[in-house]
């Protein structure tokens, strides 16, 4: 077998790993989704007659705005869990007894990602499919959708790329559970939940720069048919260069420990 | 002529400069039990690590399993397997799920893998518990299930750090007839311990590794040799009655503040009753006497002359 033919087995194999592990211990995938959920509602319910009323529409308008900002909160959550992960799992001598082994060492990271992606898109269809239920009324095509989920998905790589060498570089679990918690605030300080052009100046900027918001912006054009712009390509670029560097500063840092 | 599973010299590491090895050179015959033994932070754990392609060394020419570790680590993995003194299970898992986990990343048959897992489970006591999560395992339990995993893809150098370290008499006696069983089949074992008598139990040759060096080398018997068997502690109530006992035997190590006198003996009866008839007819009084039999101690405070290095 080649090299590239045993580095995909033993991926897969670090797959099976981490799927069982968390069909094992199932309770943080449920927080993982049930957080995401219960800031949907909150914001819906609670904030959303006001905050709607400010878009110029109602309670209805604002689910349809306030769900691409929601999505990527829940993978900025989720990102949070995959660190702590990660960390946890670098304390365990079964990650020494990797390391001695002829094994793909980019593997071990690998079975976390692809692991916490599967995760998290899962999250992400439960938390679409309730406000679907609650009335989120997107006017996407079939393409449109698949689209939005390959976006989706870049993102979701990108980002759990990021926590996965975050929880390599925390020296403890608890460090790593601070970490990513910066990107739980972006959707924030973007276009998330209110339009970038209703903030004072300076964060306005920084809202309309920061990589959160043209991911959001291409979102909410596919799902509602606002216009996009040139914000896929602006996204796009920024979760292949997110997920890129962070896959090399990961795997650097796995080798080096 | 033996081939040599394991040849080193002049093995070097430090961290942040201070030097935790210190030129440690070893040659360890295939199909062997090598036993190194040392106080905790004498450098045993970093030899494993760096044996087993864990950590690289600063310096020294390594040959394990006929590979060069420097140049080919990856050769050198396909050959070994490593038992660390951490437990390298996956505690999510269990016992089973552990072992196939082993078998996959060993790149076996689904069928082989299925089977070996099955044997090792068997053989190492663990059938009954093989379904359940391997964190609800005793730390004996863990202990065989983690060198059950080592064993799946039939390594011919075995590396066992501290495999009895914690567990209690019980689970030690097992993991010594497991080790015994592994090397009449052939496999060669470097083992670490802190325990002379697992070392004197179990291996063909004992290094002793002391602040990153090794003071001595060779098999159990000849290494007894060298210490002396022990010693008396004698108490005494007066600094003068401890001085004259001093000058009187003309040996032994005094501590002025405990009012103690350590002198060497192997504790027999007959060198009891010599030394207490001697002490007896200069009157020197003693108020407390305690023997000790050889251990680890022993050894160290012959062989290095320091008594703070066991201590």
């Amino acid at each position: 077998m080649s090299t590239l033919t045993l580095a995909m087995r033993d991926s897969s194999t670090m797959v099976r790993r981490q799927l069982k592990r968390l069909l094992r211990y199932p309770s943080m995938t449920v927080q993982l989704v049930v957080t995401p959920v219960i800031i949907l509602l909150l914001f819906v319910y609670v904030l959303g007659g006001t905050l709607g009323a400010g878009l110029g529409g109602g309670r209805d308008a604002y689910i349809n705005y306030v769900v691409p900002g929601i999505l990527l909160m829940a993978a900025a959550t989720a990102a949070t869990g995959t660190a702590v992960m990660v960390a946890t799992d670098m304390t365990e001598g079964i990650i020494a007894r990797f390391r001695t082994m002829r094994i793909s060492r980019a593997s071990v990271l690998t079975g976390h990602v692809v692991g916490s992606v599967i995760q998290q898109l899962l999250g992400m269809a439960v938390v679409i499919g309730v406000a679907l239920a609650i009335g989120f009324r997107p006017n996407a095509t079939v393409v449109e959708w698949l689209a939005a989920t390959g976006m989706l998905t870049l993102f979701v790589v990108a980002i759990t790329w990021l926590s996965v060498a975050l929880g390599l570089k925390s020296p403890t679990p608890e460090a790593a559970s601070n970490a990513p918690m910066p990107l739980i605030l972006l959707p924030f300080l973007g276009s998330g939940f209110v339009p970038t052009d209703s903030m004072p100046t300076v964060l306005r900027w920084f809202a309309e720069y920061q990589p959160f918001t043209p991911i959001m912006e291409t979102i909410r054009g596919l799902f509602l048919g606002t216009p996009i712009g040139n914000s896929a390509a602006i996204a796009i670029a920024w979760c292949a260069g997110i997920g890129v560097l962070s896959y090399l500063w990961a795997k650097n840092t796995f080798n080096k420990a | 002529m033996t081939n040599l599973a394991i040849t080193a010299t002049g093995l070097r590491k430090s961290y942040g400069g201070k030097v935790v090895l210190d030129g440690v050179d070893l040659a360890v015959p295939e199909g062997t039990i090598f036993a190194l033994l040392g106080p905790n932070g004498a450098g045993k754990t970093t030899t494993v690590q760096i044996l087993s392609t864990l950590i690289p060394a600063d310096a020294g020419d390594v040959q394990v399993a006929g590979h060069d570790l420097a140049r080919r680590p990856d050769d050198v993995r396909g050959a070994i397997g490593v038992t660390g003194q951490y437990s390298a299970v996956d505690k999510l898992l269990t016992g089973e799920e552990n072992l196939l986990l082993m078998a996959d990343l060993k790149h076996l048959s689904r069928g082989d893998g299925k089977r070996r897992a099955a044997e090792l489970l068997d053989r190492f006591d663990l059938a009954d518990a093989a379904g359940k999560p391997a964190a609800t395992y005793s730390g004996g339990m863990q202990r065989r299930l983690d060198l059950a995993m080592t064993l799946v893809g039939d390594p011919r150098l075995i590396f066992l750090d501290e495999p009895t370290t914690g567990l209690d008499p019980r689970s030690r006696r097992t993991m010594w007839q497991i080790v015994r069983e592994l090397v009449a089949s052939g496999v060669t074992i470097f083992l670490t311990t802190q325990y002379l008598e697992e070392a004197d139990e179990l291996a063909d040759r004992i290094a002793l590794l002391d602040h990153g060096r090794l003071i001595a080398e060779g098999t159990a018997e000849e290494l007894k040799r060298r210490i002396p068997g022990g010693h008396i502690e004698l108490t005494f109530a007066e600094p003068h009655l401890l001085d004259a006992a001093r000058a009187l035997l003309g040996a032994g190590i005094a501590d002025t503040e405990a009012l103690t006198l350590q002198v060497p003996s192997d504790g027999g009866v007959r060198a009891i009753r010599e030394l207490l008839t001697l002490l007896d007819e200069r009157s020197i009084d003693i108020n407390e006497m305690s023997v000790h039999t050889p251990d680890l101690d022993d050894v160290f405070l012959t062989l290095t002359g320091r008594q703070e290095a066991t201590r």
